[in-house]
């Protein structure tokens, strides 16, 4: 256990490293940092001693081991733009990304499950077709549009939900929370929905087919044979049966979902991460770019880890093969 | 149980925010980002300074006419050509109570020449500045200055026992890792002070109520929030929705949604932003072209032909709905030594060919153009309808749009990689002289003439008149040399000036808010129905 827990620690400390390595040669390409830092009337010597003093004049190989120890000892330098350390930066934004992406998740799961039992079960019904029709939508419309018609219905037209920001929020200790306020609620209802609807559409999806394939099995032929209620069976038996995999992969989809609030942030001006770093690629804030990315490897990273773990105590034939090769 | 007591706290404090006295007026305003730091020397920004103007205040300000009127600064005479004398106003305190005297003139003065300051040329290293009194200040320049206050509406002056003792008596340098205080806390003498600012979220600001003008107040606001928001389409709707009583820039083409609508109206206006195309006409050969061995630019006629197939009318209504202002000139009206006199090239298809033919390119040539498209307004759209209408006189054009992190350093100095490129331009100054040196002047990478000539257009004769313009006193003598200025390089053909972008605020028709050219926002105008 501790071999296969050390050996998956040194592979995602590798993979941490290749993001780091890939993101750092693509700086070269994303422009220039000084130009977004000064005014026009910056004399071009003054430019260039700024860009010396930056570091950006060395190799890029050079810049990215400096960067590499640095990042090593949790120091991801100052921010251009910000002017502040950038681990501050992000330790700040985090908790409206985390909250978001959480409730994002949660919403996708217990809106997700109920709707993919039903499709499974009523499959010819008319609310089915509208069902799977919806999801087709949700999974063909991208992101910011979605979060543009909600605006529009819901803010402008209805004038029921804010179109913009996180409401107010309550600190507690570093954390900030939306959830505790009535109108950090109501803030946050579009833009989970908008993050959600994708995984949403996924995992009804998943257990509509799971459920389709668990209905066929001998063990609920045996079950109804028994003469269960249909609900112990549908319930009790069918969907337990679906949700290994459909847990697996919404755990999975916890760091796409952290990933992808880049767009929502961005349509929702929603003070996180995501936002914090699209607007970082603008002004080439170089420092705020490879911490973010270093940063969601690493919960990828961590969030792979917890499932293999997972597997290798669920599944004990893993365990086995495991062991036959020692 | 916690939580229960949680909402009912909200619930009062809802209810004890509701209950306020009537003459509360709170006004909510959006921009598209936030200001970089509340050090009024760290950047040279339109959106920054503006927004620091309303808690900072300099010697001299501007009033909705963009005309100098007198700020923190009385009045002010020029004793000898070079000796300027300020007079300072007297029993302004600072928001923290301070007083504001001649010792926080010099220290500023010091301070934003300091290193680390992006505001040096609001005062050149050479100018000795001297306290006479505690309310008198002399600047001596080496040689006489006509516009040396020209840019001081916006050098904002700072306490100097404030920021001794918090240690923030030069602007942050990012290079040098440390915290600077003054990016996060301003002590201004402005009309309102900052109650609450979280960074790229939001701040609240109160009036000043120390104010030394706050007997001619203009404004009738209790509590103005401002929240920064990046995206267009979140932003219309965050005004159409009611939640923010005024925000901008307006993109052009949601400008009829928002007039449309019920209580919201686009005040439009026009900026100082000269919007230009610039040809390298210095190369031997272009870099980015079909024609080897020779650069067409260095041919006026070949200028000329490009500038006569640009149809700016068509610019206007088809990619700006209207919200621009052809140029002839390298300056918006407004801008001191501006001339009506001049007018644009004909919009002429068949004389750029025959123009073309006779510099011995009947045939046309390909050439690539450089071009922004997150900088300016429609600046993409510009020059996709630049290159349409180049095909029609044969000369093809391969456009590389890119955004302004790229563009910029592919552009500019050092490298000037391009051979053909749009640009935009407002001189910080207002000044006519402002933009015949950077733009008009001989290329020098060591003395920064001409430092955004990016073509290196040249003519010697230009930069004579140039140098004299800087230290002619006399108004209308200065005035004839800029005329005679503007008039050579139109004769050279050393740009295309296509336009003046407009404004675009979008704001509720119950708010009044004034509208300035160069794009700053003063919230002491602000008017709450």
């Amino acid at each position: 256990m501790t071999a296969f827990v050390i050996r998956r620690l040194v592979q995602s400390l590798l993979v941490m490293f290749f993001v780091a390595l890939v993101s750092f040669f693509m700086f070269a390409f994303v422009g220039d940092p000084v130009n977004q830092m000064v005014g026009v009337e910056t004399s071009n010597q003054e430019r260039a001693e700024l860009r010396e003093k930056l570091g950006l004049n060395d190799p890029a190989i050079v810049q990215f081991g400096r960067f590499v120890v640095k990042a090593a000892q949790f120091d991801f330098g100052i921010s251009y733009q910000h002017k502040k350390p950038v681990a501050d930066l992000i330790m700040e934004r985090m908790p409206a990304t985390l909250e978001l992406s959480a409730v994002a998740a949660l919403f996708a799961f217990f809106v997700g499950v109920p709707m993919g039992v039903y499709t499974g079960l009523h499959r010819d019904s008319f609310l089915s077709k509208i069902f799977l029709t919806v999801s087709l939508v949700g999974i063909s419309i991208p992101t910011f549009l979605i979060g543009i018609l909600l605006i529009f219905v819901f803010s402008v037209q209805f004038n029921m939900l804010p179109s913009f920001g996180r409401g107010e929020v309550v600190a507690i200790g570093g954390w900030t929370t939306g959830l505790l306020t009535g109108s950090g609620l109501k803030a946050l209802i579009m833009p989970a929905v908008t993050l959600g609807l994708f995984q949403l559409t996924l995992i009804m999806r998943l257990v509509r087919s799971e459920m389709l394939e668990v209905l066929r099995t001998d063990f609920i032929k045996f079950a109804r044979a028994r003469g269960l209620s249909n609900r112990a069976v549908n319930f009790g038996h069918a969907l337990k049966n679906t949700l290994v995999p459909v847990i697996t992969i919404t755990g999975l989809q916890l760091g796409s979902l952290i990933a992808f609030a880049i767009i929502t942030e961005t349509v929702f001006q929603w003070p996180g991460m995501g936002l914090m770093f699209l607007q970082s690629i603008a002004s080439v804030d170089i420092p705020i770019m490879s911490a973010y990315l270093i940063l969601i490897a690493f919960i990828f990273v961590v969030i792979n880890l917890i499932v293999d773990l997972l597997y290798y105590v669920i599944d004990p034939r893993l365990r086995a093969d495991r062991g036959a090769a020692h | 149980m916690r939580s229960l007591s949680f909402v009912a706290a909200t619930a009062v404090a809802a209810s004890l925010l509701f209950s306020a006295p009537a003459q509360a007026k709170s006004f909510k305003w959006a921009f598209q980002g936030d200001a970089q730091s509340l050090d009024p020397y760290v950047l040279n920004e339109t959106f920054t300074l503006g927004f620091l103007g309303n808690i900072y205040e300099g010697l001299v300000r501007l009033d909705g006419g963009l005309n100098i009127i007198p700020g923190l600064a009385e009045s002010w005479e020029i004793v000898e050509p070079t000796r300027w004398r300020f007079h300072l106003r007297k029993g302004v305190k600072f928001q923290n109570g301070n007083d504001f005297n001649a010792d926080d003139v010099v220290f500023s003065a010091n301070r934003v020449r300091a290193d680390g300051s992006d505001l040096k040329t609001r005062i050149a290293p050479d100018v000795k500045v001297e306290k006479v009194d505690d309310y008198t200040v002399d600047f001596v320049t080496p040689t006489p200055n006509p516009i040396l206050h020209s840019e001081w509406s916006t050098w904002y002056i700072m306490d100097k026992e404030w920021a001794e003792a918090n240690n923030a008596t030069a602007p942050s340098s990012v290079t040098e890792g440390k915290d600077n205080f003054a990016a996060f806390n301003a002590n201004g003498t402005g009309p309102f002070m900052i109650k609450e600012r979280q960074t790229d979220v939001k701040t609240v600001f109160v009036p000043n109520e120390g104010w030394w003008n706050a007997a001619n107040k203009k404004h009738n606001v209790t509590e103005i929030t401002f929240t920064p928001i990046s995206s267009d389409a979140t932003r219309v709707a965050a005004l159409l929705s009611g939640e923010i009583d005024m925000m901008f820039p307006v993109p052009v083409q949601d400008m009829n949604r928002i007039n449309s609508n019920d209580g919201t109206s686009v005040l439009a206006g026009p900026e100082l932003r000269t919007i230009f195309l610039g040809m390298d006409q210095y190369r031997d050969e272009l870099l980015y072209s079909s024609v080897k061995g020779k650069n067409p630019f260095k041919d006026k006629k070949v200028r000329q032909a490009f500038y006569q197939a640009i149809d700016v009318e068509a610019i206007k209504a088809k990619v700006m709905r209207g919200l621009s202002t052809p140029a002839a000139l390298m300056v918006a009206p407004g801008i001191n030594g501006y001339a009506e006199k001049f007018s644009r090239l004909p919009y002429d298809p068949e004389a750029s060919k025959k123009l073309l033919a006779e510099a011995g390119y009947g045939d046309g040539f390909s050439v690539g153009m450089d071009c922004p498209n997150d900088r300016y307004v429609n600046d993409e759209a510009i020059c996709q309808a630049v290159v349409a209408m180049l095909a029609r006189v044969g000369i093809k054009v391969d456009l590389l749009a890119q955004p302004k992190a790229q563009y910029f350093k592919k552009v500019l100095a050092p490298s000037l990689d391009t051979s053909f490129y749009l640009l935009g331009w407002t001189p910080g100054s207002f000044d006519s002289w402002n933009v015949l040196y950077n733009m008009q002047g001989c290329y020098d990478e060591t003395s920064g003439n001409g430092k955004f000539n990016l073509g290196r257009y040249c003519n010697p004769k230009v930069d004579e008149l140039t140098a004299k313009i800087q230290g002619e006193t006399d108004q209308a003598k200065r005035q004839a040399m800029i005329e005679e200025a503007w008039g050579m390089t139109l004769d050279d053909v050393s740009y295309i000036p296509l336009h003046q972008q407009g404004l675009a605020w979008g704001k509720k028709d119950s708010v009044e808010v004034v509208q300035r050219a160069d794009n700053q926002f003063m919230m002491y105008h602000v008017q709450v129905k």
